[in-house]
């Protein structure tokens, strides 16, 4: 698999990286090398092998349908940067 | 051009646990702000999730209500993408194997006519919090109360063609879910939220169109409304020879238009992955058989049962049998009462009636089954007419007792005394010579006619109370007597 300059800016994008952008083209060569090895496992036969979720041989235990947990919110807010009426407050978003 | 429209919907259903699907935080709607998000709602370092066995329950019964294939081994996947009110910046959800399989269930339609809508699967996530986004000196509040809430995502194949389809699909799918008891489904309180994918195709065209998407519509009109819109606003682009974008477009009820949200084109990608906190869940056959055996009685079989057992019309029987709340109502009255037919009728009008114009649900009706069956009861053994009757429920509706104690004091029990009715009956001929005269030079046909005159003033006379029956057959012998003496 090829990995393009433009694959590794909207990748930083989504993930809310910044690149600078002088750094992008060695970004892209690094992980171009960490692709390759991905290709090189890429080419074992799965054909047999059933895809694996989790690598603990183990599955989901569920818990009893239970309220547990109190009002904690004035210790939480007492550590965000800003509250108002209960609510945390962050730089306005628009979708 | 002939376009055919294409639609397909997304339901968001919270289920109606006590508790958030991967904390033991409590999902009350309507709690103070901030109140109900514990650590792992807030995406604290180092919390994990453990996943509600109600919620797992709650979504093998919706698939065994659709008949669907039940995945006993399903994953969850992190979505991943950044948004305030979603603070770990990835959203738990079920992406490769979905825990519900494709399923299907009927909808009807107005004309009476039945289609088969493809359910393509449902999967098991959490809600996200609230942003608000008004009077915060231009900062948004956040409030994470939601964020962890279940969510079962239905997703439709696109077989839906028209909004009448849509919004008949949405409410067999209430009628289902809350029969079923997994949700509140109150949409005002968004415990039911609709995504639409819409194309158009030219008729007869077995290729899809490109869709759009419109996001969080919360009502039954709404839904229909921004389908009318979203057809109208692609026909226009395609009939000028354009082409619809595929996007995510936001409904505005209070403007009646879709816009487009803009910046999704990027964000779009949301890099799925398994979810490395949660294991696969695994659940077994017996489990899921012991589920099936205690499924309540769904919608479409207590319709059924309806028709076959009450002898109610398709209608009828569809329309109470939708809400378990009001099908276990209208039941108790025909039990009560022993007139399943009568039950149905003041049920559906009367009732549901008072309920419209007083805005109220049927949990607050102040005239409960037992109540409205011994109302009925007097209609059926004679003490009152069925006119009467309206007027004591409406006394009833008013707090003023029960039927029994409203008839005796106003006195309204009709009159099945043949002494008093034959005075009646006599007062009237006497006082209407002249259609009396007509009657008698009338032929059958015509007699039938203007007895209803006379029947209406016995009626007057004795304020609504006569026994209908009883003053026509005393009428008839009356006027029979009259017609015999003037012959002689």
């Amino acid at each position: 698999m090829t990995v393009h300059q433009d694959d590794i800016e909207k990748l930083a994008e989504l993930a809310r990286l910044r690149i600078a952008p002088e750094a992008v083209a060695e970004v892209t060569d690094r992980i171009a090398t960490i692709l390759g090895l991905v290709d090189q496992l890429q080419s074992v036969d799965t054909a047999a092998v059933e895809p694996m979720a989790n690598p603990l041989d183990a599955v989901q235990r569920l818990r009893s349908d239970a309220v547990t947990e109190d009002n904690r919110r004035d210790a939480f807010q007492a550590i965000a940067p800003a509250v108002e009426n209960g609510l945390y407050l962050v730089p306005k978003v628009i979708d | 051009m002939n376009w055919e429209v294409v639609i397909g919907l997304e339901v968001h259903l919270q289920l109606a646990t006590e508790s958030k699907i991967f904390s033991g935080a409590a999902t009350r709607f309507g709690a103070e702000p901030n109140t109900q998000a514990c650590a792992v709602d807030l995406a604290m370092p180092g919390m994990l999730p453990v996943l509600n066995e109600q919620a797992v329950r709650y979504a093998v019964m919706f698939g065994l209500g659709i008949g669907a294939e039940i995945g006993l081994r399903s994953v969850f996947d992190r979505k991943n993408y950044f948004y305030p009110d979603l603070p770990k910046g990835y959203q738990i959800s079920q992406f490769q194997e979905p825990i519900v399989g494709r399923g299907h269930f009927d909808i009807q339609l107005e004309d009476g006519s039945v289609r088969r809508i493809g359910i393509t699967r449902a999967h098991l996530e959490e809600d996200a919090g609230k942003s608000l986004h008004e009077d915060f000196h231009n900062q948004t509040g956040i409030d994470l109360n939601r964020a962890g809430t279940p969510l079962l995502e239905i997703v439709s194949e696109p077989d839906l063609r028209s909004a009448e389809e849509a919004v008949a699909y949405l409410k067999t799918l209430h009628s289902l879910v809350t029969s079923l008891g997994i949700s509140d489904g109150n949409m005002a309180e968004g415990s039911m939220r609709c995504d639409i994918n819409l194309s158009l195709r030219p008729a007869g065209s077995e290729t899809l169109g490109t869709r759009a998407e419109i996001k969080n519509v919360n009502s039954f009109r709404f839904v229909e409304k921004a389908i009318h819109h979203e057809i109208e606003r692609q026909a226009d682009i395609l009939e000028a020879g354009g082409q619809v974008v595929q996007e995510t477009r936001l409904y505005d009820a209070e403007r009646d238009e879709t816009r487009s949200m803009r910046s999704k084109e990027v964000a779009n990608d949301y890099r799925y992955f398994p979810e490395p906190d949660l294991l696969p869940v695994v659940i077994e056959q017996s489990w899921v058989d012991s589920i099936r055996a205690s499924l309540p009685e769904l919608p479409a079989a207590k319709r059924e049962r309806f028709i076959a057992d009450y002898g109610l019309s398709a209608y009828d029987a569809t329309v109470l049998a939708a809400e378990r709340p009001l099908a276990d109502f209208y039941e108790s009255v025909a039990k009560h009462c022993g007139d399943a037919k009568l039950a149905a009728n003041w049920v559906q009008v009367e009732l549901l009636g008072q309920l419209n114009r007083s805005d109220l649900s049927l949990g607050e009706s102040p005239v409960d089954a037992p109540a409205l069956a011994a109302l009925l009861q007097r209609i059926l053994d004679g003490s009152i007419s069925g006119k009467i009757g309206k007027q004591v429920f409406e006394a009833m509706w008013a707090g003023e007792g029960d039927a029994d104690s409203i008839i005796e004091a106003r006195g309204l029990r009709q009159v099945s005394d043949s002494g008093a009715l034959e005075a009646m009956v006599s007062e009237v001929i006497r006082g209407n010579p002249e259609q009396v005269a007509q009657y008698l030079a009338a032929d059958e046909n015509r007699r039938k006619k203007l007895s209803g005159f006379f029947v209406g003033q016995i009626m007057k006379l004795s304020k609504g109370q006569a026994n209908p029956q009883m003053v026509n057959d005393l009428l008839n012998q009356q006027l029979a007597d009259a017609g015999g003496h003037g012959n002689t």
